[in-house]
């Protein structure tokens, strides 16, 4: 810094002012201990970046496979092809494994893979857009929603097929509206304190996590008050399962996909400028509240159809986002799409062709399993993120 | 070059007023400092002056047209705003935060060209961040974080930028080297600029045009020297305090009194020498 008094109207300084020394000693220590020109660096990032998602890709492709080839029932790769090629040109089809193959083993792979990329998805649009990586549709109630909107079609109307789908559908955008008008409501009344996005968003989590345990309480006041056949039906919607898998629901999810996946793409440019706060986002010219609610659909929608195609598979839309990141070293959505895929993929193998083997022939819902992986991910979550606070 | 003009502008959230039949310029080509007292609304007229907050009376225009029948990413290719607490995202790079300044230059089939390239290259430069470009922000500190941020608004390339308090938990050094940043800004590129600004010596020191605001209401505008004197301070601070010539740059020179420390012989002869 210049000491000399300089008059009023010369305080030009030029481009190449003097500059704090520290800060530039500081500076030119983190360049000489990476050791890399930093643009290069950059782009070299980028590409590491691509590269991982491109193992996440490939994973999910392997695991695919895996589900389709090897377990209980076991098709070589020849016979694999064989069967596709007779089901779709026709010709000679192998007795059993064409049936197996293609109304159980592969309609099951595929839709594991579609809901896993939509709840993915929806997870990581939910977390990014309110930067908590509790906000995912399965903590916020959105697959509450669902989940009662579907038990009480079973049990009060006796709905079974897609009645129980489209009842999850609407339950889950039901809640989804419930909750985004009470955090709105609550945003309007804070007045000053409207610019925050992230107050806004803890007032949507904890409408969330409240009305997800009143919906809990009605589903289970719902299950004693029917007969046990009934209540057998209803508890697929409460733990999420790919045992009914078929081609109808492999087919309206793909549909909601083919919608859902490029508005997710169209979003997620205004939704990287949204991560730099309302203000700064307001600032560069993006429409906040409108893009929100246009994030919050997108989400809800993707968590609703993934739940009305098989349940709500508990925390694979909460743990995809937080592996993704710390897989690929930032938030990245195909990334949370892919480790979603991978999750539910790997979780369904285990319950289907390992879990019968540990417990006597049960196959478990796959639901049970992702819920079992949530729960110590949730304080491995927590004890993590303090020691970087610390 | 692009002029931004308050008229009759009310804001208020939900049903408290904060700024009333307010009727403003910012010059063109220089740079406003807007002072006054905590709560006297002047970050609310900044987010006024910017798209954040919809007047519930009068208009703001930004040559002559309202800004808010402007499509948002036009306003933004001309009218920048840096907000108090701006966030980066875990993990973000310098270079990659500073791009995401390009946005309003972007269109949804138009993606990342040379000409953003250039932008933020020349965002760096002057900003004296390009040897950080590399470096998570995360492990910046606070001075070098404040011009990373300060780089993404000037990748926008506006005619006119809104700073919003951006000295904010800078120590001295800092808060002069980001003031020092803004006025080769507008001295170089002629960027109109406003900054809301807590502390009223850099404020009188850095300011082309001082607006101060009690209550809402604009009290004076003008140069430093005419508008900053002790009668204003009393005025829209309630702070008893001498206002001497800045030996460095001849500007104003904000002394508080308070209630203790003060030595009246010391007092009685400053005020001599500015008679």
């Amino acid at each position: 810094m210049s000491t000399n008094p300089a008059p009023t109207g010369q305080r030009e300084r030029t481009l190449e002012a003097p500059h704090p020394q520290r800060e530039r000693a500081d500076n030119a220590l983190k360049t000489a201990k990476t050791g890399h020109y930093l643009p290069a660096r950059a782009s070299f990032l980028r590409r590491t970046l691509l590269n991982r998602t491109a193992i996440l890709g490939a994973a999910v492709v392997i695991l695919f496979a895996a589900g389709i080839l090897l377990g209980s029932y076991t098709v070589t790769i020849p016979d694999f092809f064989r069967i596709l090629t007779a089901h779709f040109a026709g010709g000679e089809k192998i007795p059993g494994a064409s049936f197996i193959v293609m109304e159980s083993k592969l309609p099951r792979a595929v839709i594991g893979t579609m809901i896993g990329l939509a709840f993915g998805l929806s997870g990581g649009l939910f977390q990014t857009m309110l930067r908590n990586p509790l906000a995912s549709p399965d903590v916020i109630g959105i697959s509450y929603g669902a989940s009662a909107a579907a038990v009480t079609a079973i049990v009060v109307f006796g709905a079974s097929g897609a009645a129980v789908s489209g009842a999850a559908l609407g339950g889950a955008l039901g809640v989804a509206a419930v909750v985004y008008g009470i955090s709105r409501s609550g945003t309007l009344r804070a007045g000053a304190g409207a610019g925050t996005g992230s107050a806004a968003g803890n007032r949507l989590i904890l409408a969330g996590v409240g009305i997800a345990s009143a919906l809990g309480a009605l589903v289970n006041f719902l299950l004693t008050r029917t007969d046990i056949r009934t209540a057998a039906d209803a508890l697929v919607w409460l733990n999420g399962s790919l045992n009914a898998a078929s081609w109808d629901r492999a087919g309206v999810l793909a549909a909601a996909l083919l919608i859902l996946v490029p508005a997710v793409a169209v979003l997620a440019g205004p939704l990287r400028i949204i991560e730099l706060g309302d203000d700064t986002a307001a600032g560069l010219g993006i429409r906040v509240h409108r893009t929100r609610l246009g994030v919050v659909l997108t989400a809800v929608a993707l968590a609703a159809v993934a739940t009305a195609a098989a349940g709500p598979v508990a925390f694979v839309a909460f743990l995809a986002g937080p592996i993704a990141r710390r897989f690929a070293g930032k938030a990245s959505l195909p990334a949370s799409a892919l480790v979603g895929a991978l999750i539910v993929l790997a979780a369904d193998y285990f319950a289907a062709n390992i879990a019968p083997l540990l417990l006597d022939g049960t196959v478990l819902p796959v639901g049970v399993v992702t819920g079992a992986l949530g729960a110590p991910f949730l304080l491995w979550l927590l004890v993590t993120a303090n020691r970087k606070d610390a | 070059m692009a002029v931004l003009k308050a008229k009759d502008l009310t804001l208020q959230y939900d049903q408290r007023r904060v700024v009333e039949g307010l009727t403003a310029e910012i010059p063109e080509g220089r740079v406003t400092m807007i002072v006054g007292a905590n709560a006297c609304g002047k970050s609310t007229l900044l987010r006024g002056l910017s798209r954040l907050l919809k007047p519930a009376g009068g208009t703001v225009t930004l040559d002559g047209k309202d800004i808010h029948s402007v499509p948002a990413r036009e306003l933004a290719r001309t009218l920048g705003l840096l907000p108090q607490h701006p966030t980066a995202p875990d993990g973000i790079t310098v270079r990659d935060l500073v791009g995401r300044g390009r946005y309003p230059h972007q269109g949804l089939f138009r993606s990342w060209s040379e000409k953003d390239d250039a932008a933020v290259q020349r965002a760096l430069e002057i900003t004296e961040t390009l040897d950080l470009a590399g470096r998570n922000v995360d492990e910046l500190s606070g001075g070098q974080r404040q011009r990373v941020w300060i780089a993404m608004a000037l990748a926008q390339e506006t005619d006119v930028l809104l700073l919003d308090e951006p000295t904010t938990y800078l120590d001295l050094a800092h808060q002069v080297e980001v003031l020092d940043l803004v006025t080769d800004l507008n001295r170089q590129r002629g960027t109109t600029v406003a900054i809301v600004l807590h502390d009223l010596n850099l404020a009188a020191r850095y300011a082309d045009h001082v607006i101060a605001l009690k209550g809402g209401r604009i009290v004076a505008e003008g140069g430093a020297a005419d508008v900053i004197t002790e009668e204003l301070v009393l005025d829209v601070f309630g702070l008893e305090s001498r206002v001497l010539p800045d030996p460095v740059s001849g500007t104003p020179l904000i002394i508080p009194i308070g209630r203790h420390h003060a030595a009246p012989k010391a007092a009685t002869t400053t005020l001599e020498l500015v008679s």
